[in-house]
């Protein structure tokens, strides 16, 4: 994990840390500036549900940082109203010290990938990096020489060195979004945001795509936010991930944080494969269907519950006090057996690692090694 | 056909240069037989017979009536007002279609529906409204002229008319394209720090020039023939307000068959050579804008 990853304390730690990493400042190297949105409240449509319900976050300088969520949660708008692309109806958005809530999208200085690319078809993959150069006022904007310069290194950042005069029709959809990165990176923004980066990519050039952002974000440490709804891609990329459902934030952490300590059963279900048993907890026992299938832990609660299990921390055999479930599918695969078992109390099958021969239909018992418990309601 | 061939069959016009490229869809025959077929009978069949009837002049008798200098003040007014309405159609044509396509206001689909009226109204309708709006007692003329500005009977007229009758095609030749422009592509030239003004120009009005450019042509097209708003509304002095139609018109009227056909003929070759030209720049700058 890089230095970026931090707790949300560390977010008064000076500004120094995101730059003393080591880093071969090849090209554009800026600071990346904290980002901060505070009780953010957005709403489409008058009388549907806010799509954002009052969100605070806090992204550090240099963070690499995952929004993450199903479709719907609010991610996207969360990331445009940072960008200064949707006005929130309330709350404000600080990038460092300066509240940036009220400066137009063309002065905000922040770099936005968009999901299906938006190069400008009609320009070169030259002139749509040299966009945002060419754009300045004219005291700012660097000479001619100048922005051939930027280009050409940028061009090698994204290793396409040689399709400076293509246009973006002539382009596959991996290098497409590599020149959107390019032509964001230009402007050498302090914050970069990225739409779904890799959503309308296939399986083998997101992995690419993936890995090489990450060495991007090293080389140049910008400050970086990601919208995924893959959960894969949030903890190999992230150095923390937000965890949003229906605009509003469940959690936020580590990949590890998220994955081994969720914060609800949403987190849970969300990011990892998840069993969901309905019991009750009642006498330091786990009851389900009238069985005491698990003993509870002492600070589990009293009452309805749902038990909520990983299906690697699962193994068949045991005795009396366990969970029952009925085999579905019983497989051979390359790296062992796997039977699909339905649980009792549960409405969906897990996959279970077994090493005897089960056959459909057959009654087993389940060990739970870990397992958590959210309050049912 | 790979296998014919590695049994050492000829293979059928492998390298023969084909009339069309095969294509594994059926249909070509047919449809090419019946474009040909309906474009000879409607289009080219007429067209042959008018300028077979003009070449009866002989070139020199052709020349004469061409440099007439009656004749050639009406062409000339003829095409440049075209050229003018076309141009001045394309501007408001692509503001109209924009306002209607990007906004929601009430009354929008009244206005959408209103864009088409000037195809369904009779042209002789259009021109004598015209004709009353803009002459020296009409509502709009009776201002005008009070600024010193004569619309009604002169060339000014047979300019609003003609932008009167043009302005449909520009507006529903670039209406599907502004639909479909991209908004991220906005919002991103937005990100880069471009004004708006900027965008416009470099972002958002590019790729739409094939279209206009579309709609300029109908609209020149559709002036150059025009004649019924037309008259009403000119004044038709010789040398003046007389278009090239009107003066065919006369010519049929006073039985002199070949100087109309004559006329005609002349008219038939610079609205294809124009329309050529239209079609060359918009090709070109469909391969310089337009890459999908």
């Amino acid at each position: 994990m890089v230095a970026g990853f931090a707790p949300s304390d560390a977010l008064a730690a000076p500004r120094g840390r995101a730059e003393a990493e080591p880093v071969a400042a090849r090209t554009v190297r800026k600071p990346g500036s904290e980002v901060r949105v505070d009780g953010i409240v957005k709403t489409f449509s008058g009388d549907g549900p806010a799509a954002l319900e009052g969100v605070s976050l806090a992204i550090a300088p240099g963070e690499l940082l995952a929004l993450l969520g199903p479709s719907g949660s609010g991610k996207t708008t969360l990331l445009r109203v940072i960008a200064g692309l949707e006005i929130p109806d309330a709350g404000r958005v600080f990038f460092g010290a300066t509240d940036t809530t009220d400066v137009p999208v063309q002065r905000r200085g922040v770099g936005f990938v968009f999901q299906h690319y938006a190069l400008f078809r009609h320009l070169t993959v030259f002139e749509n990096i040299a966009y945002g150069l060419r754009s300045r006022e004219r005291s700012r904007r660097p000479g001619e020489a100048e922005i051939r310069r930027r280009v050409g290194q940028l061009l090698d950042l994204v290793q396409l060195p040689t399709l400076a005069s293509r246009y973006p029709g002539q382009l596959s959809g991996g290098q497409r979004q590599r020149v959107a990165l390019a032509r964001a990176l230009a402007v050498e923004p302090s914050v970069l945001l990225l739409d779904e980066p890799f959503g309308a990519l296939d399986a083998q050039v997101r992995k690419d795509l993936r890995r090489w952002l990450r060495e991007i974000h090293r080389e140049t440490g910008q400050t970086t936010v990601f919208v995924t709804h893959d959960q894969d891609e949030a903890l190999e990329l992230a150095d923390r991930i937000a965890i949003l459902n229906r605009g509003r934030i469940e959690q936020v952490g580590a990949p590890h944080e998220v994955q081994d300590d969720p914060a609800s059963r949403f987190v849970m279900s969300f990011v990892g494969e998840t069993a969901r048993v309905a019991a009750d907890i009642a006498g330091g026992q786990v009851w389900v269907d009238g069985r005491a299938a698990l003993r509870a832990r002492e600070d589990w609660p009293e009452g309805p519950v749902d038990l909520c299990l990983r299906p690697w921390h699962l193994t068949v055999g045991g005795d009396e006090a366990a969970l029952l479930g009925t085999v579905r599918e019983w497989r051979r695969t390359a790296r062992g057996t796997v039977a699909e078992i339905l649980l009792d109390g549960s409405d969906s099958p897990v996959e279970v690692k077994v090493t005897d021969v089960h056959r459909k239909g057959d009654r087993v018992a389940l060990q739970a090694s870990e397992a958590r418990v959210f309050p049912r309601g | 056909m790979s296998g014919a061939a590695a049994l050492g069959l000829p293979v059928r016009a492998a390298s023969r240069r084909r009339f069309r490229r095969p294509s594994a869809m059926p249909g070509f025959r047919l449809t090419f037989g019946f474009a040909v077929a309906y474009l000879s009978l409607i289009v080219l069949i007429p067209l042959a017979v008018l300028l077979l009837r003009a070449s009866a002049l002989g070139p020199s008798g052709l020349w004469d009536l061409v440099t007439d200098s009656r004749n050639l003040a009406a062409l000339k007014t003829s095409f440049g007002l075209s050229l003018a309405a076309a141009a001045i159609d394309a501007v408001f044509g692509l503001l109209i279609a924009w306002v209607l396509t990007r906004y929601t206001f009430p009354g929008r689909r009244l206005i959408d529906a209103l864009v088409d009226l000037p195809f369904a109204l009779p042209t002789a309708v259009a021109g004598i409204c015209l004709a009353t709006l803009y002459s020296g007692n009409g509502w709009l003329g009776a201002p005008l002229e009070a600024l010193g500005l004569k619309v009604a009977y002169t060339p000014l007229g047979i300019l609003v008319a003609l932008v009167f009758v043009g302005l449909p095609f520009c507006v529903r030749t670039v209406q599907p394209l502004i639909a479909e422009i991209d908004r991220s592509s906005e919002e991103a030239a937005a990100i880069l720090g471009a004004s708006r003004a900027r965008a416009l120009a470099t972002v958002i009005l590019p790729p739409l020039i094939p279209a206009v450019l579309t709609g300029f042509a109908l609209a020149f097209a559709r002036a150059v023939g025009e004649y019924g708003s037309v008259i009403f509304v000119a004044g038709n002095l010789p040398y003046v307000s007389e278009i090239a139609p009107l003066l065919i018109v006369i010519k049929l009227e006073e039985f002199n068959y070949t100087g109309a056909t004559a006329i005609a003929a002349v008219m038939l070759l610079m609205s294809f050579g124009a329309l050529l030209a239209i079609n060359l720049i918009q090709d070109f700058s469909r391969r310089r804008f337009g890459h999908v």
